[in-house]
């Protein structure tokens, strides 16, 4: 009997040692007591909070306000969520996710600047369910296609809605909608042109080499939403991410969540054993264009207030599909890892200002080909690629021995 | 038929219109034909979306432009197409190599470390919108490059420094003859010439698939790549010969592209891209008949959907018709068949 029982292939392996780093990360956090766990959690979430104002060396943005990027990054990592959804829970490949981003930025600009003046908060509710209802009108009649015909013909909707934005006067055309209502403000009202307003103001750090320092001179009032600073943008769509996910799991966990993955890996198994394959996939897609609405809302209320019909180009929806399987697709850490490094990545780079598409474009394919199942892939995939690994080694060992 | 013809016609202001709209459709839609069996052969075999064929024929396009410049100059012209044809068909050649080669980089560098590793074809798709972007942004910033190796004038008139991403036009511009008259509509020759290529093409390629040991081994690796392997199919090989012939397509659908639009761009492919996939779908992806018949449907709707509803409602008229068809026919008008065809 031979003793060579390699796994197969390099990708693999890689694939599984990575997984176990990542298991090994969870599992000693989950054995530790319930009051480390929770100061644990509390430090993680005050860090990601306070990252625009701490700045750290090297991650910082230094051509573009950091604290912008740190918006867009959270946006991407939402949208990233739930396109996960759509894509990683359901298998439903949307190359038109782009659209539902658009239909809730477009219904919030509409609602409180082209038409109406609502305030925001009462907008986001709203623009959610137009979004939702757009995802069950558009599944209902193409979620019956199947694979990658879904794929053409979401990226045909996706289309169709900026085209139609771009051409009907009744949702501003071509010159887009401007004035958009950021949220409100909370505490004292901003009386410029220098008072911020908000609850108090908090200073960021400055950073010499490796030595930080107080910079008082920039200062982000908390809670105040004006033209002049991003930070609480970022605070207010992170609090939205952290709700987001914590839905996200809850839905995953519950019957709801299997009927997905029953879904995803067999269809008809899945109708077969009574699951109502139809019905679920066009729960994951309403839901996921739900969070797409959530997210394009902030985005058309954020720093700049304005939105066009190029702010949603065709090759959007790509980096969202992008970020979701560059990230592991069905793992919602995966989904927020990839869609922050598809947003950060450009801006980072800015020092190569004309070449960062380029290096874009190479390291997503780089990306790809050197580790196929994403940089975070959900355990069950990991495990049956080991399984997988295991049971090829030891037929080749049966195999070599029946013949020795 | 006539009655027919007639009553388009008053939706179209007069049946010459019509047929204007009609023609220059089935134009468009030729093109679309070839690149679309770029997607169609690739996904017939690998069941793939190879998203990046579209920077294959925006390479192809500019393959054409550069052989005019070099073999003409670069002072602005304007022959006829007898004039233009001894360096068009060397501009065709130049198109159908580059073509193929850039295909073929393609498949050796993002598609077939992920094939030999089995990976999900989710991740090729990622790979292949990283490669497409990548290609495109080395075209708009040609410029750069050059600049690399010392820009000299003879090298500007290729890359157009400062202006490496704005429209680059072919110096010779080839002006349409008429030929004869159908209901008074004039025929012009450069639009007989594409639809007639293109189809030409189509059934040389629909002959070789089915018809050459070759073209067996592309069927039998369509139908079932592991038994055909057993059978000694080379695998590696049929896709290669696949990207192949796709670039090959494709190059030929650039030179009529730039012979009937006459300027290209760095993301000229994008949404032709799109269209050609879409023409894919519609005919049934995976089968050449469907793309022929797809792409020319495709054309010929939006051309209609443009003149009715006016021209910013093209593409909603394509994509529209495009549901339509698939929830009618779900596996596209002709159904998937590469794999199916019997010689």
């Amino acid at each position: 009997m031979s003793t060579t029982t390699t796994p197969t292939s390099a990708g693999g392996t890689s694939l599984v040692t990575l997984g176990k780093r990542w298991d090994v990360i969870v599992e000693r956090y989950n054995s530790q007591p319930t009051i480390i766990k929770a100061l644990g959690l509390a430090a993680a979430l005050v860090f990601v909070y306070a990252l625009p104002l701490i700045r750290p060396p090297f991650f910082t943005t230094d051509q573009i306000d950091f604290g912008g990027v740190m918006f867009s990054v959270a946006a991407f990592a939402l949208v990233a969520v739930g396109l996960n959804v759509v894509i990683g829970y359901a298998g439903l490949l949307d190359l038109g996710y782009v659209g539902f981003y658009c239909v809730g930025a477009y219904t919030t600009g509409v609602l409180t600047s082209y038409h109406w003046s609502w305030p925001f908060f009462l907008a986001l509710p709203v623009a959610i369910a137009v979004t939702m209802v757009t995802g069950v009108l558009l599944g209902a009649p193409t979620l019956r296609v199947r694979g990658d015909y879904l794929a053409i013909v979401t990226l045909g909707f996706g289309e169709i809605i900026r085209i139609c934005v771009k051409n009907i006067e009744w949702l501003g055309a071509s010159a887009g909608i401007k004035d958009i209502a950021h949220p409100n403000t909370i505490g004292a009202a901003p009386q410029p042109p220098f008072d911020k307003g908000g609850l108090f103001e908090v200073p960021r750090l400055e950073w010499d080499g490796l030595i930080p320092s107080l910079d008082t001179q920039h200062k982000t009032a908390v809670l105040a939403f004006g033209a002049a600073d991003a930070i609480p943008y970022y605070w207010l769509i992170l609090t939205a991410l952290i709700l987001v996910l914590i839905g996200d799991r809850l839905v995953k966990a519950s019957r709801v969540g299997r009927a997905w993955e029953a879904t995803r890996e067999d269809e008809d198994a899945a109708e077969l054993m009574g699951v109502p394959t139809f019905k679920y996939k066009l729960m994951a897609f309403a839901l996921g264009a739900a969070i797409g609405g959530l997210s394009g809302s902030f985005y058309a209320s954020g720093q700049s207030g304005y939105i066009s019909p190029d702010s949603f180009p065709l090759l959007l929806s790509m980096l969202f599909v992008a970020a979701v399987i560059v990230g592991g697709s069905g793992n919602r850490w995966g989904a927020i890892a990839g869609g922050a490094l598809v947003a950060y990545l450009p801006e980072r780079f800015r020092d190569f200002a004309d070449y960062r598409l380029l290096i874009f474009g190479l390291a997503l394919t780089v990306l790809a080909v050197w580790r196929p199942e994403g940089l975070l892939p959900p355990r069950r995939t990991r495990r049956a690629k080991a399984a997988e690994a295991e049971i090829d080694a030891l037929e080749e060992g049966e195999l070599e021995g029946g013949l020795a | 038929m006539n009655v027919l013809a007639v009553e388009f016609g008053n939706l179209f202001g007069s049946l010459s219109s019509f047929l204007d709209y009609t023609i220059g459709g089935l134009v468009f839609g030729a093109i679309y034909a070839l690149i679309a069996l770029g997607y169609t052969m690739v996904y017939g075999v690998l069941q793939l979306i190879n998203f990046a064929h579209s920077e294959v024929f925006m390479y192809g396009t500019f393959a054409v432009a550069w052989t005019f410049v070099f073999l003409h100059g670069t002072d602005s012209v304007s022959q006829s197409l007898g004039e233009a044809l001894p360096i068009l068909l060397v501009a065709l050649l130049a198109a159908m190599l580059v073509s193929a080669a850039v295909a073929l980089l393609l498949e050796r560098f993002a598609y077939r470390p992920l094939i030999n590793k089995n990976a999900p074809k989710l991740i090729a798709l990622i790979s292949a919108i990283g490669a497409s972007f990548a290609l495109a942004e080395a075209m708009g910033l040609r410029d750069r490059f050059a600049g690399w190796v010392g820009l000299d004038d003879n090298l500007a008139n290729y890359v157009s420094p400062e202006k490496a991403r704005d429209v680059y036009s072919n110096p010779v511009t080839i002006q349409p003859k008429d030929l004869f008259d159908i209901g008074g509509y004039t025929v012009k020759d450069i639009d007989l010439v594409v639809v007639f290529a293109a189809l030409a093409m189509m059934v040389a390629l629909d002959q070789f698939v089915r018809r050459t040991k070759f073209g067996r081994g592309i069927r039998a690796t369509a139908q079932d790549p592991e038994a055909a392997a057993l059978m000694g199919v080379n695998s590696t090989r049929v896709v290669q010969v696949t990207f192949l012939i796709g670039g090959l397509m494709a190059g030929v659908a650039a030179t009529l592209y730039m012979m009937k639009i006459g300027s290209t761009r760095q993301n000229a492919g994008f949404i032709l891209g799109v269209k050609a996939f879409t023409a894919a779908v519609m005919g049934g992806i995976g089968n050449l008949r469907g793309a022929l018949l797809g792409g020319l449907i495709l054309g010929m709707m939006e051309a209609w959907g443009s003149a009715v509803f006016g021209s910013e409602w093209k593409d909603v008229t394509a994509f529209v018709l495009l549901v339509l068809i698939l929830l009618v026919r779900p596996s596209g008008l002709l159904g998937e068949s590469l794999g199916k065809a019997r010689a």
